[in-house]
């Protein structure tokens, strides 16, 4: 499945965005191929969850392009964003708590009868299908999902970004309230999507996290890219330095890489 | 939140729960059954036997019928986390507008008692209330103002407008085809016809359930035992055919009765002749079961209650927000219009003090109904049930004589003990 083209899937060109007169995105260039994980890393306000924002159609950007498949295109809104086959697993899982999993996976592209009803059934059974394939062991299919736990609420967040053919998916932090399972639960549906030529910005904060599944790392600071290394080129010390002082692992020098060590 | 999944099947029990359990049953509404029964005997004792009786059961539907309608619309909007405390003006303002058309306008147009006014009235009363709930809707989803600043003011101004469309005068009569809208001795469908609509219900009971369970083994999911299918279909019909009975011993008065019977060359038979479901309560019934289809059934009803649960995702997810709280608002304004034609027509006038304080009644009856105020939980069903414990209460008291400001104390003491009571529960499933 995995075809490496020459062009990127996802092309994000000198984006910026600006609330009031701080630029939380200021200026970054990023790109994606097909079956490649992309990780995006970085300190807090470092304006990681920001720029995925513009791709996902939650926040626009205030100038800058995105391109997919070459060509250029301009995401004002979530649906936008999905019509485009990019779909986003938001930090916050955004479920609707009180609703069930086959509502949440179907939110705002519910299925329905001929006379215009939801389908309840259909969507419970595409619901059933997907989960089979993602946590065999999900079975609460018919209570609200904030009764849930943090893996089962992960996985119908999960479900609902690959039931719908994504060929771009964005995962923000997506093991930050999860147990180790849970995490490696993760880890390996990442691979698994991956191998299935989907294209993945995960954007994390766990180094070990990133160096176990990313291909290439994109570092940003305070709303700049500090750049974008393959992971099999540098150390995780390295990307550390990158993230904590905005330098390129070749700019830094021994006393400075000591002094990270403290 | 961050534990591992529990999923082990719990093995099978035999208690009450359980057994509720398999008939999927709710437990909130079933202590709402409670408290209606405790009433219901409560006030049969204090009233020396007047309460439980035909007579006091059939004015009670009647009276009950209004605030259901309306609460069945304060519940979506409730669930999206907002409130509207306008309803009583709205259904005086909207309620003052019908009755100068029929009384006033339409009169010197049509001419007096025209088999259209009614309808014409209708239609633009319905037209106005939408018209002032969208008009709050708007000011609230787009403009950003708090429901409860808006509706407060509504509350103000539509009371205000009802007083100025006539100066405070009193507008009667209402025509006469109007007036069947609110039930009274003419405004009823009649002892037959009610127990067809019992039987009716009862069948549509069983092939609700016949189809849910079909629908289920379709697609492989658990089924409910068939024991547990079987006693909500009996309970089910012998609630309904007992409603009705009940409603239909009650008989229409003597001279009405003996008028009937002569106009079709036939005897009054021993008991009377019966009047049957009230028009209010059968436009009520009716009310509730499309609101229970659009809640449960419909797109607009399922983001209604994604914005309630979580106003993000729902916007995530693609859902126009804005838009649909509007059209919830327009709802809510479409349901007053209905109560106030009801309410007008029961009267057989327009008065500017027309539904003062049935806000607080239809807020009460969505909470007690089981709708939360934290937003994203609410029944249809439970709110009608609610309005019929608000109602049993305020009739309950007055039949038993209690003094009128004693009354609105109690009426508010419920709905702070209802608020309160839905704030514990879900304190207690938080944890």
């Amino acid at each position: 499945m995995t075809v490496k083209t020459g062009s990127p899937m996802v092309e994000m060109r000198d984006i910026r965005v600006s609330f009031g007169g701080v630029h939380a995105v200021d200026g970054v260039s990023i790109d994606l191929h097909p079956g490649e994980v992309v990780a995006l890393v970085g300190g807090n306000g470092a304006g990681k969850s920001t720029l995925i924002k513009t791709l996902s159609g939650a926040h626009p950007a205030n100038s800058g392009q995105i391109f997919i498949d070459s060509r250029p295109v301009t995401i004002h809104n979530p649906i936008e964003a999905k019509n485009l086959g990019i779909e986003t697993i938001y930090q916050t899982l955004a479920l609707a708590d009180n609703i069930d999993a086959p509502g949440n996976v179907f939110l705002g592209r519910e299925l329905r009868t001929r006379l215009g009803s939801l389908d309840d059934s259909a969507m419970e059974s595409a619901t059933r299908k997907v989960m089979g394939r993602l946590n065999p062991r999900f079975l609460n299919f018919k209570k609200a999902v904030g009764w849930l736990s943090g893996g089962q609420r992960q996985s119908v967040a999960i479900a609902r970004a690959v039931h719908f053919n994504a060929r771009v998916l964005i995962m923000d932090e997506p093991t930050a309230a999860l147990g180790p399972a849970e995490t490696a639960q993760v880890g390996s549906l990442i691979r698994q999507l991956k191998d299935e030529g989907l294209g993945i910005f995960l954007i994390s904060h766990d180094i070990h996290d990133v160096f176990d599944l990313a291909d290439r790392i994109s570092v940003m600071l305070t709303g700049k890219l500090v750049g974008t290394v393959k992971k099999e080129e540098v150390t995780k010390d390295q990307v550390l330095g990158m993230i904590i002082m905005g330098k390129l692992p070749d700019e830094v020098t021994q006393a400075e890489l000591a002094d990270l060590h403290g | 939140m961050v534990t591992a999944p529990q999923e082990t099947a719990l093995p099978p029990k035999r208690s009450v729960g359980s057994l509720l359990g398999a008939m999927e049953i709710d437990t909130r509404l079933l202590g709402m059954v409670g408290a209606l029964v405790v009433i219901w005997i409560g006030f049969h004792i204090l009233s020396g036997g007047t309460f439980l009786t035909p007579r006091n059961l059939w004015n009670l539907s009647v009276q009950t019928a209004a605030v259901a309608i309306m609460a069945t619309g304060m519940v979506l909007i409730i669930v999206t986390r907002n409130i509207d405390l306008s309803v009583g003006s709205m259904l005086g303002v909207v309620g003052m507008s019908m009755a100068l058309l029929q009384a006033e306008i339409l009169p010197g147009i049509l001419g007096f008692d025209h088999p259209l006014t009614w309808i014409i009235t209708l239609i633009a009363g319905l037209l106005l209330g939408a018209l002032l709930g969208a008009f709050h809707g708007f000011i609230i989803a787009y403009v950003g103002v708090p429901s409860f600043i808006v509706t407060l003011g509504g509350l103000l101004v539509w009371r205000g407008a009802a007083w100025a469309l006539a100066s405070g005068r009193t507008i009667a009569p209402m025509d006469s085809s109007f007036q069947l809208l609110g039930g009274g001795s003419r405004g009823r469908i009649g002892g037959p016809a009610s127990w067809a609509i019992g039987v009716i219900a009862c069948l549509g009971i069983v092939f609700f359930l016949l189809v849910g369970r079909r629908q289920r083994r379709k697609f492989g999911f658990g089924l409910r035992p068939v024991w547990a299918e079987a006693t909500l279909a009996i309970i089910g019909c012998v609630v309904v055919l007992g409603a009705v009975a009940v409603i239909n011993s009650y008989p229409m008065p003597e001279a009405l009765a003996e008028q009937y019977a002569a106009e079709r060359g036939i005897e009054v038979p021993p008991g009377g002749i019966a009047l049957g479901i009230a028009n209010p309560v059968l436009i009520a019934i009716v009310v509730a079961l499309a609101m229970t289809f659009l809640a449960t059934r419909r797109r607009f009803g399922r983001y209604v209650f994604a914005i309630g649960g979580n106003p993000e995702a729902a916007n995530l997810g693609g859902i126009k927000t804005k838009r649909t709280i509007l059209m919830t608002f327009a709802l809510m304004g479409f349901l007053v219009a209905i109560g106030a034609a009801v309410t007008t027509a029961r009267l057989n006038a327009g008065t500017s003090g027309l539904g003062t304080l049935a806000e607080l009644y239809v807020i009460a009856a969505a909470v007690i109904g089981g709708t939360s105020l934290g937003g994203g939980v609410g029944t249809i069903s439970g709110a009608a049930l609610g309005a019929l414990v608000m109602q049993s209460l305020q009739s309950g008291m007055v039949l038993v004589g209690v003094d009128a400001p004693l009354q609105d104390i109690v009426v508010g003491i419920v709905l702070v003990i209802a608020v309160a009571i839905d704030t514990l529960y879900r304190r207690r499933v938080a944890k």
